[in-house]
């Protein structure tokens, strides 16, 4: 062992450890230089962003955000549309999953036919669409809640591996003292899968919350943006610059009016999209570390088991 | 009864009673699979009929067969050659890049001595795939940008060019930053799955590696990828499967209309001539061209991994 301390393992050692170094900072500079850009003025901005910290400090561009009601109208509809398609999806996934999982289950090739031929085949957008459009939906708030309902038959084969991994005489002895299968789902299951419901429940919101796609296809009132596809709005639109007044900004009024001002004010179209960027990412980032040593559990049990 | 003897203690939740109540609790996910996977595919009918939108829900039937005219008008566009050389181009090199990083990523991860800065690594290097392509691919835009933007700024401060590069108004650069921004992405998060097929390998076989003298890369070479192929096969196969798949959410964050040569893929042309230009039988057509290719490439793949590695999907 005394070869494993020799100059070529320092170097390597050295060599790796700064490049993991490295990694960290490409991971959180994006971001950082996101945030102390939000908290610049304007007019600094114009002279080029800046790198390590605001040149020249103000939290006016925040204020206006968080003051606009577009944006604020946007920020509660996303919230909302997560909330309820977190909750609602969880439990018709892990319902469904529940009684596939069942070894006593009849049909249940029925099932597992239905859930790979969604899994596997796809109209594509357009058919969506036209399902969407029949369905009423187009142009509706609940297009956001109702084709989300089911989490998917991916999420359903990673419940049933954790679902079969509960002990066979817990399900029996309540079978016996002729308990439901609706209470044995509520009360036993469930409450013995947090860590499996903890990590899918946090892809599902991820995943919600950072949708745009849904608005982009099936909505055009400016009242069922959301907060990711109003930041698209501001990304497109600053590339190009000359269209700024466009109907893009027109339905935010206040926005749109800082817009028409010259570009060299206190705020402008940069440093309002930045703070809406980071003003969306933080969520993402309080909730990813909380769920953060479930996932390779969750994730793996699926994967290598299903 | 005689079910009941013969299935012994499994016998318990065949009665209807408990059937019912199983089916009843498959109902509602297996309604919303039926109408919004199954569905739609009856909506692909379209693809071979000369459909209007203003036809609406009964025009998926009542309009004309217009013999694979819809097929016909993509392969003639002047579109179709760029669309599926930039489909396959950033795919291609992207899958190669990103299996070939991660899996490096997560070889050297495992090498860190020290677990607490392996975790902290690791942890941090998850961050951007939980942000938005919406939010990460802007801030890249910004970081990209001409008018003072870091990469710039930092690029003609070390003379390493001179005038500020266009990377997202000028269509050359258009799947290095695809590519790249894509790696950065998912690197963290990717190498998860490869760190979790590491540490099931067998540490007895480590053990003897040393004692026979093995170097670091004598380990790595002939212990740690040997026992994460299967890993390494999936991957390829799902790579392979996604050819044609390229990341809409990505995509269409950096397009615009000067770099439109070099980023308009199969899945932006269904939406930016099939549903936004009411196309909606072309946009068809070449989504169903897509998905049908893509079943035969992950079967194909699959194929080929079973017989050379004995690693397969299904």
């Amino acid at each position: 062992m005394v070869r494993s301390k020799s100059i070529g393992e320092k170097i390597f050692h050295g060599f790796n450890i700064t490049l993991m170094v490295l990694l960290i900072l490409v991971s959180l500079y994006p971001l950082y230089y996101a945030v102390i850009n939000s908290m610049n003025t304007g007019y600094a901005i114009q002279r080029g962003f800046s790198l390590f910290l605001p040149a020249d400090f103000t939290m006016e561009s925040w204020r206006t955000v968080l003051s606009d009601p577009s944006m604020l109208g946007a920020l509660g509809l996303t919230a909302l549309r997560t909330a309820i398609v977190t909750v609602a999806s969880t439990v018709v996934t892990t319902m469904f999953a529940y009684a596939y999982s069942r070894p006593y289950l009849r049909g249940k090739r029925f099932y597992s036919g239905l859930g790979v031929v969604s899994m596997y085949f796809s109209g594509g957008v357009i058919p969506f669409f036209l399902l969407i459009s029949t369905l009423g939906l187009y142009n509706n708030f609940w297009v956001y809640i109702i084709p989300s309902l089911f989490g998917g038959y991916y999420n359903v084969i990673i419940y049933n591996t954790n679902f079969k991994a509960l002990p066979d005489a817990l399900f029996e002895s309540a079978k016996v003292d002729g308990a439901k299968e609706f209470t044995i789902y509520w009360k036993i299951v469930m409450p013995l899968s947090k860590p499996v419901l903890a990590a899918l429940c946090v892809f599902t919101a991820v995943g919600v919350w950072n949708d745009y796609s849904t608005t982009l296809y099936y909505t055009q009132s400016p009242q069922l943006k959301t907060l990711q596809y109003c930041i698209l709005e501001l990304v497109q639109s600053y590339n190009a610059a000359d269209q700024l007044t466009s109907s893009a900004m027109s339905a935010s009024a206040s926005i749109s009016e800082l817009f028409s001002q010259n570009n060299n004010a206190v705020v402008n179209a940069k440093t309002i999209e930045l703070a809406a960027m980071v003003l969306s990412a933080i969520p993402m980032i309080i909730m990813y570390p909380f769920a953060q040593k479930y996932f390779v559990q969750g994730v793996m049990l699926g994967s290598v088991k299903g | 009864m005689a079910r009941k003897k013969r299935t012994g203690s499994k016998g318990i939740g065949r009665d209807w009673r408990t059937q019912l109540e199983l089916h009843g609790m498959l109902l509602p996910g297996s309604l919303m699979m039926i109408v919004f996977s199954i569905l739609p595919l009856v909506g692909l009918l379209i693809a071979f009929k000369d459909y209007k939108p203003a036809m609406g829900f009964q025009g998926i039937f009542t309009s004309k067969f217009n013999h694979f005219e819809n097929f016909r008008q993509i392969f003639i566009s002047d579109q179709f050659w760029p669309m599926v050389r930039n489909t396959l181009g950033i795919n291609l090199i992207g899958q190669v890049v990103s299996i070939f990083a991660t899996l490096s990523f997560a070889l050297l991860l495992n090498e860190l001595v020290n677990q607490k800065f392996k975790s902290m690594v690791q942890t941090i290097t998850y961050m951007p795939h939980f942000l938005s392509w919406v939010v990460f691919g802007g801030l890249c835009i910004n970081l990209l940008s001409p008018d003072g933007g870091f990469v710039n700024t930092i690029l003609t401060a070390l003379h390493i060019v001179e005038e500020p590069v266009l990377f997202l108004a000028d269509a050359k650069y258009f799947w290095g930053v695809a590519i790249v921004t894509g790696l950065l992405k998912d690197l963290g998060w990717g190498a998860i799955l490869y760190l979790a097929a590491i540490s099931g390998i067998d540490p007895t076989l480590y053990e003897a590696a040393t004692i026979d003298g093995a170097s670091r890369w004598q380990r790595i070479r002939n212990v740690t990828v040997p026992g994460i192929m299967p890993t390494i096969m999936i991957m390829v196969i799902f790579a392979v499967a996604g050819m044609l798949n390229n990341n809409f959410t990505q995509i269409y964050v950096f397009q615009n209309v000067l770099n439109m040569p070099a980023s308009q893929v199969i899945d932006t042309y269904v939406y930016n001539v099939g549903l936004k230009q009411f196309n909606f039988g072309i946009g068809t057509a070449a989504s169903l061209m897509k998905s049908v290719l893509a079943i035969l490439l992950l079967f194909g793949a699959n194929f080929v991994s079973g017989k050379l590695t004995d690693s397969s999907l299904f």
